[in-house]
């Protein structure tokens, strides 16, 4: 298969761990998912230059790569904030209020939905059922948990993350 | 010197998020300073199911049951209950009577679970394999590879009843008959923990508390079907299951419980995980194993059914986590045995994530025929805050929504099928008189329609076309004319879509429009919402009476649409006004009133 071998806009580093990780996945069939998986984790997202890169590592063409990647909600393309707030809508949270806290949220920073702050500390995403619905409404900040969230405690919470 | 007691912290996800990890680190902390390190064993499990009630930590031999535990309670719990034996009292479950439970059975949350598939949550610690084994873990894998036949397997599975509990409820013995009768060089399983529905855990807290029994289960499948290669398909988003599963998988291949000769019987079979990427429609047996396959995950028609043409055209078994966790369990007390446990059609027990206006919620499994008035009164403890009871809804997106009258349902497939509901696979979602019914329709609309891979047009502008219709009633603005558009829409996706998404979708409208048509009928003709939920159809205004003028409202309001001197009656600009509920929520004289 021919690859497209459009020029990267800015040259990315991968580090020998992923590397090592495409290597390993390179000939297994169906890799193309779990490899997308490794580089979102290295780089929080899925910088252009980066898919470029791995695409040509694993020479599947980047068409269809782009066609997977937007295909799955998880794959992000946008860098997010340095603290993602992730606002749980399932339906247990959305019954006790999530909608609130996304309101809220937007009050306090600005933000809606899959937007960053400016200083591109937080950006906020909705979810669909962490998995604790007992604590509902869900929020998680910075991969933090934070259960049975009242919209008016969002300050504090955010403050938190603020002075770190 | 021996073990004088075993100190179980619960570790599943709701805990964690209440710092069950502190308490953990606490509790070993204080026990090592106590000098009673070697005589306590601290161990984190899985969920125990009443998560409303967590963090938990429960102490064997005697049973405590300690709820809404905090780190700072370790201390105690090791001077008093480690050392001097004498349990916390004030950190026990209190009963409805105020009488503190000494052990679960004194929680009427558990009196009327059976435990099957969650036999070992929240009574091992899901990484340490010696622990699975202690409790009968890999007995049933030994029996089935030393002692039985893959036929012999099949038919014990036949003899249960066992039926998926993804869903649907095809009977799992037909499923791998047909998979073992397709001639091929390489068969799969498919262990399917997508877990899509929102607002539902069973999949997660399964294999989070319990991942060995799953393994176990797909190695026995791999032996009944003559496969060697197995793939667990689960959520990104779960990574804690994800890692547990991981440290198992290492754990089973040192153990050669995984590999290629396994147990020394020459039989093969391992097992690989794959990671899905946050597509409901994923869940749906032909698209996940697109996705498996590394595509963009859109269903196809079937046939070719899977146990002819799956994974990469192999014939491939596919079955939901909660179904493989039942078959050690039917392999070890035989198919009688399971079979004499639910109704006449559905054999066993099922899983339900419990959630919504309930006082209980949690995790719970009971045996199939229990009623729902079983679980929402006596497991779930009723409605919170003393609210009446409105529906319950089960399925999920593709579910439906019963009402009071219904609550005497014995939960089976065909009962719940037959109401316009279906068990789904297993979310429980409980609404009181504040939730209203027309919005939550509005929100598993929503759901479907994001959710839809586009593949079909009945679903993809079907759903699009009712989301915009139950929209406008929720507005205000729909009419009579519009019930009978959506009762076509629904009819069509019913028939022609490809997936049973689309083909679901209308579920909860159907539902909604049989069992809660007042409810339609208060939003387009009275231009109300009795649960004061849409808020293109509540006005907020103050009662100038009751106003005392104690500012409060005022202070709270986003928009500052509330003007009025202090100790004067204050009033709502209706222009600004969005209808947040701010003013509701904070005003302590019931003074500021929705209609
Ligand atoms: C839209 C859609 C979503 C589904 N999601 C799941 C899911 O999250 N988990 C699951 O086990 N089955 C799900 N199913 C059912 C699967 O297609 C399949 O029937 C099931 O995994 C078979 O396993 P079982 O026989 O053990 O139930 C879904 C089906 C549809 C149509
Ligand atoms: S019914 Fe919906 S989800 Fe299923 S194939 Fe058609 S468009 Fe896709
Ligand atoms: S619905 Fe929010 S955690 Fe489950
Ligand atoms: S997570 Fe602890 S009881 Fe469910």
């Amino acid at each position: 298969m021919s690859v497209q071998t459009l020029p990267a806009q800015e040259s990315v580093e991968f580090s020998p761990a992923l590397v090592s990780f495409i290597e390993e996945w390179k000939d297994k069939p169906g890799n193309l998912i779990m490899v997308l998986h490794r580089l979102q984790e290295e780089f929080g997202y899925l910088p252009r230059a980066a898919v470029i890169k791995m695409s040509q590592m694993i020479d599947v063409p980047l068409a269809k790569i782009y066609g997977v990647i937007t295909f799955y909600h998880f794959f992000k393309l946008n860098r997010p904030g340095k603290f993602n707030i992730q606002v749980c809508l399932g339906t247990a949270c959305y019954l006790k209020g999530g909608q609130d806290i996304i309101q809220e949220l937007e009050n306090l920073l600005g933000i809606g939905v899959n937007q960053v702050t400016d200083d591109g500390l937080f950006s906020v995403e909705a979810v669909r059922c962490v998995g604790c619905c007992g604590l509902a409404p869900v929020a998680v900040v910075g991969g933090e948990v934070f259960g049975k969230v009242d919209p008016e405690k969002l300050p504090e919470i955010l403050a938190k993350f603020k002075g770190v | 010197m021996a073990l004088n007691n075993y100190c179980l912290v619960c570790g599943g996800t709701g805990c964690e998020s209440s710092k069950s990890d502190d308490i953990y680190k606490k509790l070993k902390e204080h026990a090592e300073k106590a000098g009673i390190s070697n005589q306590v064993q601290i161990v984190k499990t899985g969920c125990f199911g009443f998560c409303e009630k967590g963090p938990i930590v429960k102490i064997l031999p005697d049973e405590s049951f300690y709820v809404e535990v905090k780190p700072s309670d370790a201390e105690k719990i090791v001077s008093e209950h480690l050392v001097k034996g004498r349990p916390v009292k004030e950190l026990l479950y209190k009963t409805a009577d105020d009488i503190a439970a000494k052990s679960e059975a004194d929680i009427k949350f558990y009196q009327k679970q059976v435990r099957i598939v969650l036999r070992n949550c929240g009574i091992i610690d899901p990484e340490n394999v010696q622990e699975y084994i202690a409790r009968d873990g890999y007995a049933a894998l030994e029996k089935v590879l030393f002692e039985m036949t893959p036929e012999k397997v099949i038919d014990e599975l036949k003899k249960s009843g066992l039926r998926g509990r993804g869903g649907a409820g095809f009977p799992t013995w037909l499923k791998w008959t047909n998979t073992r009768a397709t001639p091929a060089d390489q068969r799969y399983v498919i262990c399917n923990a997508d877990e899509g529905d929102p607002g539902a855990y069973m999949d997660r807290s399964t294999l989070e508390g319990d991942p060995h029994s799953v393994l176990e289960a797909m190695t026995i499948a791999g032996f009944a079907m003559g496969a060697t290669k197995g793939f667990i398909y689960i959520r990104a988003e779960y990574p804690l299951a994800i890692h547990r599963l991981e440290v198992a998988m290492k754990q089973s291949r040192e153990m050669g419980l995984l590999g290629k000769n396994i147990l020394g019987s020459g039989v093969e079979f391992d097992i690989e995980i794959r990671l899905g990427a946050g597509a409901f429609v994923c869940g749906e047996e032909t698209a996940l194993m697109q996705s498996i396959e590394g595509k963009r995950g859109m269903p196809v028609p079937k046939p070719p059914f899977p146990s002819v043409s799956g994974l990469w055209g192999k014939p491939t078994s596919i079955n939901n986590v909660e179904t493989f966790a039942n078959v050690p369990v039917i392999i070890l007390k035989g198919g009688d045995w399971f079979a004499s446990i639910g109704t006449a059609t559905s054999k066993g027990t099922k899983v339900f994530a419990l959630t919504g206006a309930i006082n209980n919620s949690g995790l719970v499994e009971v045996p199939m025929g229990t009623t729902l008035r079983e679980i929402v009164y006596d497991i779930g403890g009723g409605i919170k805050g003393g609210k009446a009871f409105k529906a319950v809804q089960s399925g999920g997106p593709s579910g439906g929504v019963l009402s009071t009258e219904f609550l005497d349902t014995p939960i089976d497939y065909e009962s719940l099928t037959k109401l316009g509901s279906m068990m789904g696979s297993g979310g429980l979602i409980v609404m009181s008189e504040d939730d209203c019914i027309v919005d939550v329709v509005r929100f598993y609309l929503e759901f479907s329609v994001e959710e839809s891979c586009g593949k079909c047009a009945p679903c993809r502008i079907g759903g699009r076309k009712l989301l915009n219709l139950v929209e406008k009633v929720t507005k205000g603005t729909a009419t009579l004319a519009d019930i009978d558009t959506m009762k076509q829409i629904s009819f069509a996706m019913q028939r022609a879509s490809l997936c049973m998404l689309g083909g679901t979708t209308p579920n909860p409208v159907l539902s909604t429009l049989k069992y809660f048509e007042k409810e339609y009928m208060a939003h387009i003709i009275d231009k109300k919402c009795p649960a004061g939920k849409c808020k293109d159809l509540v006005t907020y205004s103050i009662d100038k009476e009751k106003c005392i003028g104690c500012t409060v409202c005022a202070r709270k309001c986003p928009q500052g649409c509330i003007t009025g001197e202090r100790k004067q009656p204050h009033e709502i600009d209706q222009s600004k006004c969005i209808k947040c509920g701010a003013c509701f929520d904070a005003c302590k004289f019931g003074a500021v009133l929705v209609s």
